[in-house]
């Protein structure tokens, strides 16, 4: 497969791993976030974290969309499903989020429509076909995601459809790396940008957690070379006393984003003012919602959603994996009261979460590259 | 949900100029490059497709280039592994 | 500090030790009985991963508990009269009903016929019953029947028994087949992944992945085109060439829901040792790989209807895989891994790139309905 197995190539990784492990200052132990929940997936698939010598440590980071999406959220979005007239398409991810009573496959084998659509414009299709139903997209994912919705939408009217809404709850990642960036448990020395992410917004937005934190950053693709590279980039960042963001991921990530999509954002979504992150409390203008103009498509106001704060169970430290404060198998419930069956926290349901990721990839006991820790230990 | 694969444009639609066929490893999808509109892709060139829409086109200078800056660590890296080597054979 | 003196600090242990105590404390809780929580059926209990096994030991077998169930193999051993005979059975709710390669009356035959295969066992005799919806087109049953009738001639079986029953519309998807086979276990072997030990070879008969691929593009939702179609196959000629050259064959088992990652998992379990596969030695097919990156899905999970996993032991893993590919439902015959002593319990996989990480049973089900 082109532009994914160039990306994979073992040997290529051997010879970064031991120029990562040489850049390493002796006695100094480095934390590089990984914000993006795509990028953890990656780390623990193909087993990365072998490859680094053991200064380096990854954090995991709050790119999970479905991770933070909260509990009274997942409530409202099966009261709507629940409605007989409403058909719900939801992308595979939200299957199993846990809300206070089930998630939507538990809904779904109580009878609720809820249907897995792999796109948004399968929605559509969907509306389409059946006229006298109401049909409902649950639009969920950061930026890389929302101008997908948006352009749904604008698909949608120019077809005159009337039985086609949106139950938004598409998040922005910069609020919350500030938050991360703001928080007083960690201390990190470099953040893995999210990639696809910064094909809509591009990379200036980062530019302010070198310039203001003095943390370097690279947009990072998402094969293991990507990271690895990026990495790399980031040590040397350091090594060399810099902090500047970089990009990585330049064969797919354009410098100024895509303007397109951005507009198309733009044209039907708009900033709330505050909104609940699962883990990370409320955030301001960290989340979008349908814009007035399209009202029409807004389920929000379309139906009536309960809109209950639900706080999560007690037992979930979701929040403190979702900052880095905690690795997966540090909390307390992980493994045990909590698995991919029986989860308690969206970390453990979402493909990207880190728990998840750890659960179905990682639980073992890890052996480092050897070159890695023999280099790493040259002067 | 960050799933982002590359897939080459095989042929337009031709009659709606949003769309367009992708190829990737022999699967074959149609797909909605209207956020491509600025710049549309041509059969041939590669995007980046997530939920069925291509989000950005595949600069193959700038892979080449990727791959060009991977290559060279690679030499780098067995230049000094035989250098390790031989200097145990002393 | 000297020896003798107490460190009164009471440092942490390292880092590493801590998470290998989690790590072991969530083994623990995995060995525990299994429980079904859920209330109602999902559509996770079909998917043949985590919730199927629950539900079979804690319902079935729980129910059912005998000598002869309990090792919940492919197919039961039996002892009929002084003659050792296998029976088995499996329903098939596929949809769509036709799709390329085959069709649903294919998969009754060959799936049936392929757990008693893997057996060691000579398929011999099968029944099928039929549930049909009202509505359902008497030309698309006809086209079932014969294709079954091919199906039952190229195994060499026979269909000697069966049943119909008819529900109303809506009550079943059209149609709905249970075939049950019986074979003479003439070799006298007895075949189990518990008998799988540190040291053997894992071979897979061929590419992984098509047939459920092809159901899933067969449905026509994702708006995927590709050149790929079933494998549905009888095994037993391939079986019977690999018994006849390496009679030591610990263990065969038919690649159907959940895929390979599920048949490793269950070698590991029974066995109790570990299994480490390496992901660049596993044959999938380039369309194949390429829609399950599309879909996110990991070709491991998929389920094939014509690819059986063997665990031989290691010297005889060369003359295993030259026998297969001798046969031409073996041709991309390949070792993928081994049995080893470490991590017991535990799957791992080399990745392509040099990592390594674990390969679990499947939670959830990405292919509902593909067999």
């Amino acid at each position: 497969m082109r532009f994914v197995d160039e990306f994979r190539d073992a040997d290529k990784a051997h010879a970064l791993a031991a120029k990562i492990a040489a850049l390493c200052e002796p006695g100094r132990q480095y934390k590089l976030m990984e914000v993006c929940g795509g990028h953890t997936h990656t780390i623990y698939k193909h087993g990365l974290e072998d490859y680094l010598p053991e200064s380096i440590t990854l954090v995991h980071g709050p790119g999970c969309p479905v991770c933070v999406i909260p509990m009274g959220r997942v409530d409202d979005a099966i009261h709507l499903a629940s409605r007989p007239e409403v058909i719900m398409t939801s992308f595979g991810d939200m299957m199993r989020v846990p809300g206070s009573n089930g998630s939507f496959f538990d809904a779904k084998a109580n009878g609720t429509d809820i249907r897995m659509v792999y796109s948004p414009l399968d929605s559509l299709k969907i509306a389409r076909q059946n006229p006298d139903r109401q049909v409902v997209f649950m639009a969920i994912g950061f930026e890389t995601t929302a101008p997908s919705t948006a352009m749904t939408m604008l698909r949608a009217a120019a077809e005159g459809l009337t039985n086609f809404s949106v139950f938004c709850n598409h998040v922005t990642i910069i609020p919350a790396i500030k938050a991360i960036l703001d928080s007083p448990d960690l201390r990190l020395d470099g953040f893995i940008g999210p990639g696809h992410v910064s094909t809509i917004i591009g990379c200036r937005p980062y530019e302010f957690i070198a310039r203001d934190y003095g943390k370097p950053v690279v947009v990072a693709g998402f094969e293991p070379l990507d990271i690895l590279q990026s990495i790399y980039m980031l040590m040397l960042q350091l090594s060399q006393g810099r902090s500047e963001v970089e990009n990585q991921y330049s064969r797919v990530v354009p410098w100024d984003g895509n303007l397109v999509a951005l507009k198309a954002i733009g044209q039907t979504m708009e900033l709330r003012p505050y909104f609940e992150w699962r883990g990370l409390g409320f955030i301001s203008h960290s989340a979008l919602k349908v814009r007035e103009t399209y009202a029409a498509m807004d389920a929000e106001l379309l139906f009536e959603v309960p809109g209950v704060r639900v706080a999560d169970p007690k037992a979930c430290q979701c929040g403190e994996v979702l900052k880095g404060v905690l690795k997966p198998w540090e909390c307390k419930v992980f493994g045990t009261a909590c698995t991919p069956e029986t989860p308690i926290g969206t970390c453990m349901v979402s493909p990207e979460g880190a728990c998840a990721a750890y659960y179905n990839y990682g639980r073992m006991h890890r052996s480092r590259v050897p070159e890695v820790v023999q280099l790493g230990r040259r002067p | 949900m960050c799933l982002g694969i590359p897939g080459e444009i095989v042929e337009l639609h031709p009659e709606q100029p949003d769309l367009a066929k992708v190829n990737v490893s022999g699967v074959r999808r149609l797909i909605n490059i209207g956020l491509l509109s600025d710049d549309p892709p041509k059969p041939g060139e590669w995007v980046l497709i997530h939920v069925g829409f291509a989000l950005s086109k595949i600069d193959e200078a700038e892979a080449a280039a990727a791959m060009e800056f991977l290559e060279g660590i690679g030499q780098a890296y067995e230049d000094e592994i035989a250098a390790l080597r031989d200097s145990l054979i002393e | 500090m000297t020896a003798g003196q107490v460190d009164a600090s009471h440092r942490d242990p390292p880092i590493a030790d801590r998470e290998q105590q989690v790590l072991d404390r969530i083994d623990r809780a995995r060995r525990r009985v299994p429980r079904v929580r859920e209330e109602r059926i999902t559509m996770s209990h079909g998917s043949g991963g985590k919730a199927t096994q629950t539900l079979v030991e804690a319902i079935f077998l729980d129910a059912f508990r005998n000598p002869l169930l309990e090792p919940l193999e492919d197919s039961a051993q039996l002892v009929l009269g002084g003659s050792r005979v296998a029976l088995t059975t499996d329903s098939y709710v596929v949809s769509p009903l036709f799709f390329p390669g085959g069709c649903i009356g294919d998969l009754a035959v060959n799936g049936t016929v392929n757990d008693l295969a893997v057996s060691g066992v000579t398929p011999l005799y099968l029944s099928a019953g039929f549930i049909l919806e009202e509505g359902f087109p008497v030309a698309d049953l006809t086209r079932v029947a014969q294709s079954m009738r091919d199906a039952a001639a190229a195994a060499g079986v026979s269909v000697v028994t069966g049943d119909t029953k008819v529900v109303q519309r809506g009550k079943a998807d059209g149609c709905y087949i249970n075939t049950a086979g019986v074979g003479l276990n003439s070799r006298g072997v007895t075949l189990g992944v518990a008998t799988a030990r540190p040291g053997d070879a894992i071979i897979v008969s061929g590419p992984i992945g098509d047939h459920g691929v092809t159901i899933m593009l067969a449905r026509g939702e994702l708006d995927i085109e590709a050149d790929v179609v079933s494998d549905t196959a009888p095994l037993n000629g391939l079986v019977s060439a690999l018994l006849d050259a390496v009679p030591d064959v610990r263990a065969m088992r038919d690649a159907t829901r959940g895929g390979v990652a599920t048949i490793l998992n269950e070698i590991a379990r029974a066995a109790q040792a570990g299994v480490l596969v390496s992901e660049a030695d596993i044959p999938v097919r380039e369309e194949v790989r390429g829609a399950c990156e599309l879909l996110g899905i990991d070709p491991m999970y998929v389920a094939c209807e014509g690819r059986l996993v063997a665990v031989v032991p290691g010297d005889s893993a060369d003359r295993a895989v030259a026998t297969l590919r001798a046969h031409p439902l073996g041709s991309a015959a390949a070792v993928i891994g081994h049995v080893t002593g470490e991590q017991p319990g535990i799957v791992a996989l080399k990745t392509a790139f040099g990592g390594t990480r674990i390969v679990d049973l499947l939670v959830g089900d990405p292919l509902p309905r593909i067999c």
